[in-house]
């Protein structure tokens, strides 16, 4: 047989083509349940990790059933649209768990009604609300879930993660050192939010106040703009949520 | 080869056990041959994912030669690159997908580089050089060993660079609390890729030193 022949050279390449496409199209489909389930235990892992608890791939679900006792989506305007807990609705029909933030973020800046999640958490008796939150790095996206205490205004805990900041320089923000100086800070001021900035030079040399900042990654200061804008953007979209919350809880202190 | 089919080769015969062995040492592929390089500096700051990514090339290199030494008589000359190219990106975009659904974290870290395996020259240079003029057996015990060249230096630059530079071996910390408390600092510089150049320099001096052939004139 000629196999340099155009005819056969044609029907060579479109043989091989299809038949590496149906190979591929089969793996992707079977496969789509166990990658699904990656990406869902990575975020169950993420959120209990703000809250302090440590948890493994193996475990993270069942910590999550137990730990995350009640799934919030709000409007704008902060008024609860849809409540999940203990493995039902009580108002609405989706999980924020399932809520994309990049799409709710997007549908806001287009204009759109949107809804953000949050998640209530109950770690040993105490009662924690966590945030995800979700912006822009120098290379790419920058995430993260942010836990606050009872009073909705004291940082518990932050984690934050990305796509791909420089190595030693912006990708320190998903280090425990960088995010441990968040504990504590407060993303109120007298009522006023005013989250938490991230302050290049050190809060310490800055007019800004230590309960509301913390200091930017030397060499890293588009990460950390970056990091400072997404929790601004992000928790302002919870300020109605909170001062109603608080409204009800006359027991809170701002 | 002997294409005698009346007096067949066995399957381990010395020439085929040579298959396997000489690019794990005399013909080593990034030691001698300098190809891979730059995966070799990207991915060995820990061990595991410098493992995932070993036994990810062995896996796409072996099976890459198979494939294409059992079609190397159909192959049209004028497209052979493309279709040996095609065979490298469906084995590779498999193994991506696998280590995506069996080893989330580590396929994470090895981000980008499992489909960099498309570009490594060690996969193509094999093809070219010997799965398209030699049996299938042959090919394939060739496509491991040459992986396994690739996969030795790998491990070794990052044991190197996970104990000097995290003070831990496959994630557990092997260097004592003791000794940090004494003053002893895991070495930053080792987490950084030009420390890899070094230490593969330095498997080189090694190499070579022990084995004279390989100087070059």
């Amino acid at each position: 047989m000629n196999t340099n022949s155009n005819k056969y050279i044609f029907l060579y390449a479109t043989v091989m083509v299809v038949l590496v496409a149906a190979i591929l199209s089969v793996v992707a489909v079977v496969l789509k349940p166990y990658q699904d389930n990656n990406v869902k235990v990575e975020k169950m892992q993420a959120i209990l990790t703000s809250a302090g608890i440590v948890s493994t791939p193996a475990d993270a679900a069942d910590l999550y059933t137990k730990h995350i006792v009640r799934e919030i989506l709000i409007d704008a305007q902060g008024n609860v649209v849809a409540s999940f807990a203990g493995g039902a609705f009580e108002t609405g029909d989706r999980r924020a768990f399932d809520a994309d933030l990049k799409v709710e973020l997007s549908k806001k800046e287009k204009g759109e009604t949107y809804v953000m999640p949050l998640f209530e958490c109950d770690k040993d008796g105490e009662k924690l609300v966590i945030i995800p939150v979700r912006g822009k790095g120098l290379w790419g996206p920058v995430w993260g879930n942010l836990a606050l205490k009872a009073d909705l205004n004291t940082v518990a805990g932050a984690t934050f993660d990305h796509k791909g900041e420089t190595p030693g320089l912006g990708a320190e923000i998903s280090t425990t050192a960088f995010q441990a100086q968040f504990v504590g800070k407060q993303i109120f001021d007298n009522g006023q939010f005013v989250s938490v900035a991230v302050v290049k030079g050190g809060v310490a040399n800055s007019n800004i106040n230590p309960a509301h900042g913390v200091d930017a990654i030397s060499g890293g200061t588009i990460t950390s703009v970056g990091v400072s804008d997404m929790l601004k953007d992000c928790l302002e979209n919870y300020v109605g949520y909170i001062q109603k919350q608080t409204q009800n809880d006359s027991t809170t202190v701002q | 080869m002997s294409t005698d089919n009346n007096k067949k080769e066995p399957l381990f015969s010395p020439k085929n056990i040579k298959l396997l062995t000489s690019p794990v040492n005399m013909n080593n592929p990034i030691t001698v041959q300098v190809l891979g390089i730059c995966s070799a500096l990207a991915v060995t700051v820990k061990l595991k994912p410098a493992f995932v990514m070993a036994v990810s090339v062995i896996a796409v290199v072996a099976l890459s030669n198979l494939v294409v030494s059992l079609l190397r008589n159909t192959i049209p000359n004028r497209i052979r690159i493309i279709v040996q190219l095609t065979i490298i990106a469906l084995l590779v975009i498999l193994v991506d997908q696998v280590l995506k659904a069996f080893v989330y974290d580590v396929s994470k870290q090895l981000s980008v580089f499992v489909g960099l395996i498309i570009t490594n020259c060690i996969v193509m240079g094999r093809l070219e050089a010997f799965a398209m003029a030699n049996k299938p057996w042959q090919s394939f015990l060739d496509g491991i060993g040459n992986g396994a060249g690739y996969a030795i230096i790998l491990i070794i630059v990052a044991f190197f660079r996970e104990l000097l530079g995290s003070g831990t071996l496959w994630g557990y910390q092997v260097v004592p609390d003791a000794f940090i408390e004494l003053g002893y600092r895991h070495n930053g510089m080792m987490i950084l890729p030009p420390m890899a150049l070094i230490v593969i320099g330095v498997i080189i001096w090694v190499q070579r030193s022990r084995n004279k052939d390989l100087i070059e004139q």
